[in-house]
């Protein structure tokens, strides 16, 4: 009930933000509108729609870490959250609390995805539902980069870290925009080492059915979650017994 | 009978010593001002009492549960208004209200006869529907106070609850807090004399985290041997004594 109550009241909070809405949700549509358009006129194979709305799909997600890490630290500096530590909420209330409204609306995004590109050409098949359910682990992730940046962070840092930095190094390790193989080296190393490209991959191969070439990017990706989900609980509850 | 009961209160952050060995008693149904310059130590008194740091030494029993070994118990006999304004901005006011009583448990019923009463005690119902972050400054105080009541606590603190506030809204905040007065016992910090005189029971000056002095406030004036309380509260802080 407790819990509840305040993960109803975190996605209020993030959906009632137009800022949020604008670019969490609008932003990659517009994206695939713009990439799609430019397909049109100039192909090139990454950019066909098939291709490039799973991508597009794992990208949108690094604006969960923006959107959470953004309301934590709000919620810190205005010492709404001191206030709630005087209430019964225990820590596992406030990290559920902060995490779960966001996974129906990194699912919502997805889907939105999924639905505008189909007018732009995207094949409809019963394995979208897949590759939007696919996402979870890396919305996990997301979510809870943003929970280790909320508790780090204030909230003009978390716009530069989370806003700026996140959204451009998502996009290009995860090889949405350019192929990693053609860049190649140190590069294609890092990428590789990172969950970003693995998301993305596993997102294709997904939405193609192709569930073995999915499963083996799955790893790299639920690791990453767990890891960073880890720290952004320790991270929370140091700054819980700080204040 | 106690509300409070501070023992050798200390709080020590690295070489500085926040608090330093706090004793004082307040008694339940009692206005009690904490008065001070910054950095006496004011806010860390309250954030100890409502289980929000711990402090390095002593104890305090708050309505007879300590706030080392009872903190989960505590917290259910307090309510805080904390110094800045602490509402969920996209939330309407209701909303607001409505959130603490359902993390306080409360059933639909209850939830509802508490957001009605608080309206009418904080005279929120021209503002119950519109957005907390919207409301000016006075607004949202009143709001985080009405928040600071829903779970009928029997020890409220109010830190700095009129700070930034413009007349009007100061006073106006000053009905709200001294119609309380006698029904829950409260503990407030402020920098304003006037408001401590014109509010409390009794008021403590603390400076560097020592308390120098506590009393009624025409006892300090007779402590300082002036009859302004502003003088009072100078001589005292200046002087350093007891």
């Amino acid at each position: 009930m407790r819990m509840r109550t305040f993960a109803k009241r975190c996605g209020k909070e993030i959906l009632r933000d137009p800022i949020n809405l604008g670019f969490g949700l609008g932003f990659p549509l517009v994206l695939l509108l713009l990439l799609s358009s430019l397909q049109a006129n100039i192909p090139v194979r990454l950019f066909e729609i098939d291709r490039l709305t799973p991508g597009m799909t794992v990208f949108g997600l690094s604006f969960m870490t923006l959107f959470s890490a953004a309301l934590i630290a709000k919620d810190r500096e205005s010492a709404f959250l001191q206030r709630l530590y005087t209430t019964p909420l225990t820590p596992f209330d406030f990290i559920m609390g902060y995490m779960l409204p966001l996974l129906p609306i990194a699912l919502g995004q997805s889907i939105l995805c999924y639905l505008f590109a189909v007018p732009l050409g995207l094949t409809p098949r019963v394995h979208i539902l897949w590759a939007a359910l696919g996402i979870i682990p890396m919305a996990v992730f997301h979510i809870a980069l943003g929970l280790l940046c909320g508790s780090l962070l204030r909230v003009k840092q978390v716009g530069g870290v989370c806003g700026a930095l996140l959204t451009n190094l998502s996009a290009w390790l995860s090889g949405v925009w350019f192929d990693l193989e053609l860049v190649g080296g140190a590069f294609g190393k890092l990428a590789g080492a990172l969950p970003f490209v693995h998301a993305a991959e596993m997102e294709k191969a997904l939405f193609n059915g192709s569930f073995e070439a999915a499963a083996a990017h799955l790893l790299p990706v639920v690791l990453y979650s767990v890891w960073v989900t880890a720290a952004a609980v320790l991270c929370f509850l140091g700054q819980m017994k700080k204040q | 009978m106690q509300a409070i009961q501070i023992t050798g209160l200390v709080k020590r952050h690295k070489k500085r010593t926040a608090v330093d060995s706090l004793d004082l008693e307040i008694r339940q149904g009692e206005l009690f001002a904490l008065l001070g310059v910054n950095g006496a130590g004011k806010t860390t008194v309250i954030k100890m009492l409502s289980c929000l740091t711990r402090p390095t030494d002593g104890d305090a029993v708050v309505d007879g549960c300590s706030i080392i070994k009872e903190p989960e118990q505590v917290r259910r006999r307090i309510g805080v208004s904390p110094q800045e304004t602490a509402v969920a901005p996209n939330l309407s006011v209701k909303e607001n209200l409505e959130m603490i009583c359902g993390i306080h448990g409360f059933s639909k019923e209850k939830t509802r006869a508490k957001v009605s009463a608080l309206s009418e005690q904080f005279a929120l119902d021209d503002v119950l529907q519109r957005k907390a972050g919207r409301l000016s400054g006075g607004w949202q105080r009143r709001v985080s106070i009405a928040m600071a009541l829903i779970s009928e606590p029997r020890i409220l603190f109010l830190d700095e609850p009129t700070l930034g506030l413009d007349v009007m809204a100061r006073h106006a905040l000053w009905e709200t807090i001294g119609a309380l007065k006698g029904r829950v016992t409260i503990i407030l910090t402020t920098h304003y004399l006037e408001e401590a005189e014109a509010l409390s029971d009794r008021i403590g000056i603390m400076k560097n985290g020592r308390l120098l002095a506590a009393g009624r406030a025409e006892s300090l004036k007779a402590q300082a041997g002036t009859d302004d309380f502003e003088q009072a509260f100078l001589s005292i802080v200046q002087e350093g004594r007891r």
